[in-house]
């Protein structure tokens, strides 16, 4: 599928030259090409950038300060002043919506990258000495993996005690044994391949032949994971907080603000949940549009 | 198959040992002090030591580890600060309402995912598959709790079609004699008519909240496994002998599609589990994720402790029966290599060989 792409489809559409030219709007025809055969590489970047801008001008200069309490403004509907009302302090809900983005994007980001690090770093090398050693380790993966990821970072995050460092540490613990099982799994294809073995009778050592030779060809479907996993980190670390483990108020965390809101929704006062909500369905959604892109072409290569 | 059998057995058992294992380690080993929280902040070194020295936490962990195991072997939880009952005993009554929204909610996620997933993989790249790839992304980028919540507000609070999110019932049905400790249920045996159709229709936006939820990978399964099917030998050959698309659909389809499903469904059911504390705070659901919930607020350990246990040990009960299920039905994995074949859908079973696994997990998680 990504071969076909290369051989010329562009001149059957509408009359575009196959060739990009050396003009500037000719080095973006392979980008915009790629954008129109992928609507979800499309919808997913789009979000994302206006997504982080949002989160961060949100963070710099939001409307209002997200935390001032207004006892004179408490619980309004949304309105010119206040475009996504005010909740029961009385703050401005836009201001906490964009600024609490920010929060959730970095968490996310954080617990996805050290994920990734630690989970790849502890498969490639389970996956590359492999014999008992291997054994032992996916043996305990897979019992780990038997809980419900949520649940195990809800319980680690009661032990070790509720703040954001911890429930950082709580949700990368629950999200490791996934990454790991993904990079041995593409470490044990690449091991067998023949560039390692030509790299092995040069004599490189071990460490080498792993760092230069394995990881490279093996990282693809871990990062497609990672990317995938701050959207999973935005559900759990929200999540959480909403049930009062993790972040506390009065942080605009969006999952504490959607618990704030929550006790008032049956008396009908929305606005207040529902507005960070989406914006975590917004950000979501832009990582998972994203996600099914590199899905889609790591099947296409694998194919 | 009596070897595939035993095996799969002794796969549980270190599992379910393995379990024990991790819920002692993150609550004994990890470095936080019980004791500290369970007393609050604010207590005095004397209330701690009293409270250390109660919880047994100055034992040596080996001693700790002992009479952990000794007393799950008794059946034994520990009892409950919040409600003062043993921590089984609470869980037990509470299990029946977790399963009666978890079995509703997966009906309705089988009712709109099954044919929409059908509908998306014989209709490749056309107006239905969109709507089943969008609608699929869709269902995972919503947080439970925030749809649940949402739900209540168009159809309780604006609409007005549906009871109060109050837990099972009316406050004032009648309740009937707990046999199983499912409402439903019981009302059902008893005959008590209105407090049927009273836990019926609050059982309705719990279980819609879930299902939706859980329509995303049922639809996900159920549309590349058409398109597998769709485009295989086997399709074309009945096609050649003019077979008509119902036939195809019913024998070749719904066949694979059944088969996969049951594979999707230790995944979905560890998702139900988790969602579950998710939702049951919203409904007020007095099920385990409630109970659950209760506990991490008042940080009741045995609660806790007990709880995520209890989810651990259903999970891999229910994945022993769909494994089993599984060789029942495909008869690759009862005569052939086993684990091999069960291998390449899921994953692996336990055995001293290494088979290379395809990277095919992305995107899936429990």
């Amino acid at each position: 599928m990504t071969a076909l792409t290369g051989l010329g489809i562009d001149a059957t559409q509408g009359g575009k030259p196959a060739r990009p030219t050396a003009s500037k709007a000719g080095r973006m025809a392979p980008v915009l090409h790629e954008l129109r055969q992928h609507p979800n590489l499309a919808v997913g970047g789009t979000l994302l950038i206006v997504v982080t801008a949002i989160a961060i001008v949100g963070h710099i200069a939001p409307p209002h300060n997200p935390l001032a309490i207004n006892p004179n403004d408490m619980t309004l509907a949304p309105s010119a002043a206040h475009w996504f009302g005010t909740d029961e302090y009385g703050r401005d809900v836009l201001s906490r919506v964009v600024y609490g983005l920010g929060i959730d994007l970095l968490i996310g980001a954080i617990v996805a990258g050290l994920a990734l690090m630690i989970g790849s770093a502890f498969g490639l090398v389970t996956g590359y000495i492999g014999g008992w050693f291997d054994d032992i380790v996916m043996r305990v993966v897979d019992i780990v993996m038997s809980f419900p990821s949520f649940l195990l970072a809800l319980t680690i995050c009661v032990v070790l005690g509720n703040n954001a460092r911890n429930v950082v540490i709580a949700v990368t613990i629950a999200y490791v044994p996934y990454m790991l099982r993904l990079t041995r799994s593409s470490v044990l294809t690449a091991r067998s391949a023949d560039y390692v073995l030509g790299a092995r009778a040069v004599g490189a050592s071990r460490g080498r032949v792993m760092a230069l030779h394995v990881l490279p060809n093996a990282v693809g479907p871990t990062l497609v994971q990672a990317t995938l996993m701050v959207g999973w980190a935005i559900f759990d670390v929200s999540g959480l907080s909403f049930l009062g483990v993790g972040i506390q108020p009065p942080s605009p965390e969006l999952g504490v603000q959607v618990a704030d809101g929550a006790s008032y929704i049956t008396s009908g006062q929305w606005w207040d949940s529902v507005f960070p909500g989406i914006a975590i369905v917004l950000t979501v959604l832009a990582v998972n549009f994203l996600g099914d892109y590199a899905d889609e072409k790591l099947r296409g290569q694998r194919a | 198959m009596r070897r595939y059998l035993v095996r799969r057995l002794g796969l549980a058992v270190v599992t379910l040992a393995g379990i024990v294992v991790i819920v002692f380690c993150v609550t004994h080993v990890l470095p936080g002090n019980p004791a500290l929280v369970a007393a609050g902040g604010h207590a005095n070194a004397q209330t701690l030591k009293a409270l250390e020295q109660q919880m047994g936490l100055n034992e040596p962990l080996w001693t700790q580890f002992r009479s952990y195991v000794g007393n799950l072997l008794h059946g034994s939880l520990g009892t409950s600060y919040s409600t003062g009952y043993p921590v089984a005993e609470d869980l037990l009554t509470r299990l029946p309402a977790t399963v009666e929204l978890a079995v509703a909610a997966t009906t309705i996620a089988t009712l709109v995912g099954v044919p929409l997933g059908i509908l998306a993989g014989l209709r490749e790249g056309r107006l239905p598959d969109w709507i089943g790839r969008v609608g699929a992304i869709l269902g995972a980028s919503i947080p439970l709790y925030w749809l649940g919540l949402v739900i209540i507000v168009l159809f309780y609070a604006t609409w007005h079609i549906a009871p109060a999110p109050s837990g099972e019932a009316n406050a004032f049905a009648a309740t009937p004699p707990a046999y199983t400790h499912s409402l439903i249920l019981d009302s059902l045996i008893s005959g008590y008519w209105s407090t049927l159709v009273d836990a019926l229709s609050h059982l309705v936006l719990p279980a819609l909240t879930l299902g939706l939820v859980e329509t995303a990978p049922i639809l996900k399964v159920t549309r590349s496994t058409t398109l597998e099917v769709a485009s295989s030998d086997y399709v074309r050959t009945a096609r050649a002998y003019a077979l008509s698309n119902w036939q195809i659909l019913r024998n070749d389809i719904l066949r694979n599609v059944a088969t996969r499903l049951l594979t999707t469904l230790g995944i979905v059911f560890a998702f139900l589990l988790g969602g579950s504390i998710l939702v049951e705070r919203i409904y007020d659901w007095p099920g385990i994720g409630l109970y659950a919930w209760n506990a991490v607020t008042s940080t009741d350990f045995a609660a806790i402790q007990g709880y995520i246990l209890t989810v651990g040990v259903v999970y891999v009960t229910l994945n022993l029966i769909v494994d089993i299920l599984y060789a029942v039905v495909d008869p690759r994995i009862r005569l052939g290599g086993g684990a091999a074949a069960a291998r390449r859908q899921r994953r692996p079973l336990w055995s001293g060989r290494r088979v290379v696994e395809l990277p095919s997990t992305v995107g899936t998680r429990r």
